[in-house]
């Protein structure tokens, strides 16, 4: 089911070969969107992360063996989005202006079928309380949170928007400048712009000028499980095929290796 | 025999209605001609002082109803004359409850911007008791006035000003009314369950709304979304965050 077009198609870019691991994407996304936190993170499969971070290796002994990063943040499907067409609650919705998948916290029921149908495992349940009902209410612990980004309460589902309050704030900039178009660098997401190596590219994948739409039109650009015909729309960039080649659990002969790239 | 298969036919249907109807108006004559055997007095007994618990006590117990902390006549201050400058009502408005410089509303002034003019000694401060109170409880105390906001929305949604104000060339009176021309300010009613506002839960129980600024609801933005053309903008993530 193919759905036509709307007028910005915000994606992103994430080149794997300047990606060195160091977290930053993590931190700056937790403390950008009010992501709680427990007092005991040891258990990991309660533990909440928009943007996850993966490790893998070509899985050879010591003098070939090569590590790379995997910055996992929402894919955003743009064609049959899994989550979108299993929630019951009409909580999670695909918005074709902006290209990006809605999470509304107050609407969401809890049932968790979006994490079900989510392939790359993006979206997070709130086990506990996080920062909505802490009673009594840390002292200066407001100080830290977001107003621009509502806390979840316990029982609902949380997953990466986009940054889609710096969206917001962009509009509100541009229409006190009584603009209606946004520039480029005036909506990028928090781990775009944290990055260290700058490996992490935002955009509007439909708009030809930004840097995005040249990236993810690469050679060397791949989708995660692009078989899948969900159309993510955040690309990775990398030149070495065995990293393309776990993106998708490609068969040896199925993926044709890019140019003169080394394997 | 033809003859008389052929007329009943189609009387019998009608018959059949007018004897449906005289069933139940032969019902209503039975309840209303012998109210206490039939049942009727009873029945109504229950169902308007519970009709009339619903719509009208409850509501009224549902609401805690606070006045504001400051009497405030907002009519003196957009008059054309002896108000502040502005030729139209709405840049009068936007002197106080203005935009900053990147496009978010100010809200509630805080008092440097009541001090903007009044830090003038020409100006009228100080001759009626509210404004002596205001004199001697907040401005030489430098406090903030605690105002109570009647149209403070939920932590889960957002709202651009701007985007309706100066986009959508939308007046304040739109969805405030006449709020600029009132000279007292109305109670504010707490919603003691939601601890929302009356303006924001609805002023009617049913939430049959004849203004806008008598509830603002999902709904209520939806609708008039709709009715201006503009369903783009009912997308989830344009008024939640």
């Amino acid at each position: 089911m193919k759905q036509e077009e709307g007028k910005h198609k915000y994606g992103m870019v994430i080149d794997l070969d300047k990606c060195i691991g160091c977290g930053t994407c993590m931190v700056a996304c937790a403390s950008e969107n009010n992501v709680s936190v427990r007092t005991d993170e040891s258990d990991k499969e309660r533990s909440i992360a928009w943007m996850q971070l993966f490790k893998i290796t070509n899985g050879k002994p010591f003098p070939q063996t090569e590590v790379s990063y995997f910055p996992r943040p929402c894919m955003h499907c743009h064609n049959n989005t899994p989550c979108v067409s299993v929630c019951p609650a009409s909580a999670t919705h695909m918005d074709y202006h902006t290209g990006i998948v809605s999470q509304i916290y107050t609407r969401c029921i809890g049932c968790r079928y979006c994490q079900a149908a989510c392939p790359y495992h993006a979206r997070y349940f709130n086990w506990y309380d996080g920062y909505a009902f802490i009673q009594p209410f840390p002292k200066g612990l407001e100080r830290q949170l977001s107003p621009e980004i509502s806390v979840r309460m316990r029982g609902v589902v949380e997953k990466c928007s986009f940054c889609h309050h710096r969206l917001m704030r962009a509009r509100t900039r541009a229409y006190a400048e009584g603009r209606r178009e946004l520039e480029e660098h005036e909506y990028i997401t928090a781990c775009a712009e944290a990055c260290p190596t700058q490996a992490i590219t935002f955009g509007d994948l439909n708009n030809p000028k930004h840097k995005v739409a040249r990236l993810s039109k690469s050679v060397y650009a791949f989708r995660l499980l692009e078989k899948l015909g969900t159309e993510p729309k955040v690309y990775y960039l990398s030149t070495r095929n065995w990293v393309r080649r776990m993106a998708d659990n490609y068969r040896p002969d199925q993926l044709e290796p890019v140019g003169a790239v080394k394997t | 025999m033809e003859n008389q298969a052929h007329s009943s036919q189609k009387p019998l249907k009608k018959g059949w209605f007018i004897s449906l109807i005289d069933v139940v108006l032969s019902y209503y004559s039975y309840l209303i001609s012998q109210p206490f055997r039939s049942g009727l007095v009873y029945f109504l007994a229950g169902l308007i002082p519970s009709l009339a618990l619903g719509w009208l006590i409850f509501p009224a117990l549902l609401y805690s109803k606070q006045p504001q902390p400051l009497q405030f006549n907002h009519a003196i201050h957009t008059h054309p004359q002896i108000g502040i400058e502005g030729k139209t009502e709405e840049e009068r408005c936007l002197q106080c409850h203005g935009f900053r410089e990147d496009g978010t509303f100010t809200g509630i002034p805080n008092l440097a911007t009541c001090m903007k003019c009044h830090d003038d000694p020409e100006s009228t401060l100080g001759e009626t008791p509210e404004e002596e109170k205001f004199n001697e409880e907040y401005v030489a105390l430098g406090k903030e006035v605690p105002w109570l906001l009647y149209h403070r929305q939920p932590d889960c949604v957002y709202f651009s000003h701007i985007a309706h104000v100066k986009m959508g060339k939308q007046e304040c009176r739109t969805c405030h009314g006449d709020h600029g021309r009132s000279e007292k300010l109305p109670l504010h009613q707490r919603n003691r369950i939601s601890t929302y506002s009356r303006n924001i839960w609805g002023y009617n129980i049913a939430g049959y709304v004849r203004n806008p600024w008598e509830r603002m609801k999902m709904d209520n933005c939806a609708d008039c979304h709709t009715k201006t053309g503009h369903e783009e903008n009912n997308a989830c993530f344009v008024c939640h965050k």
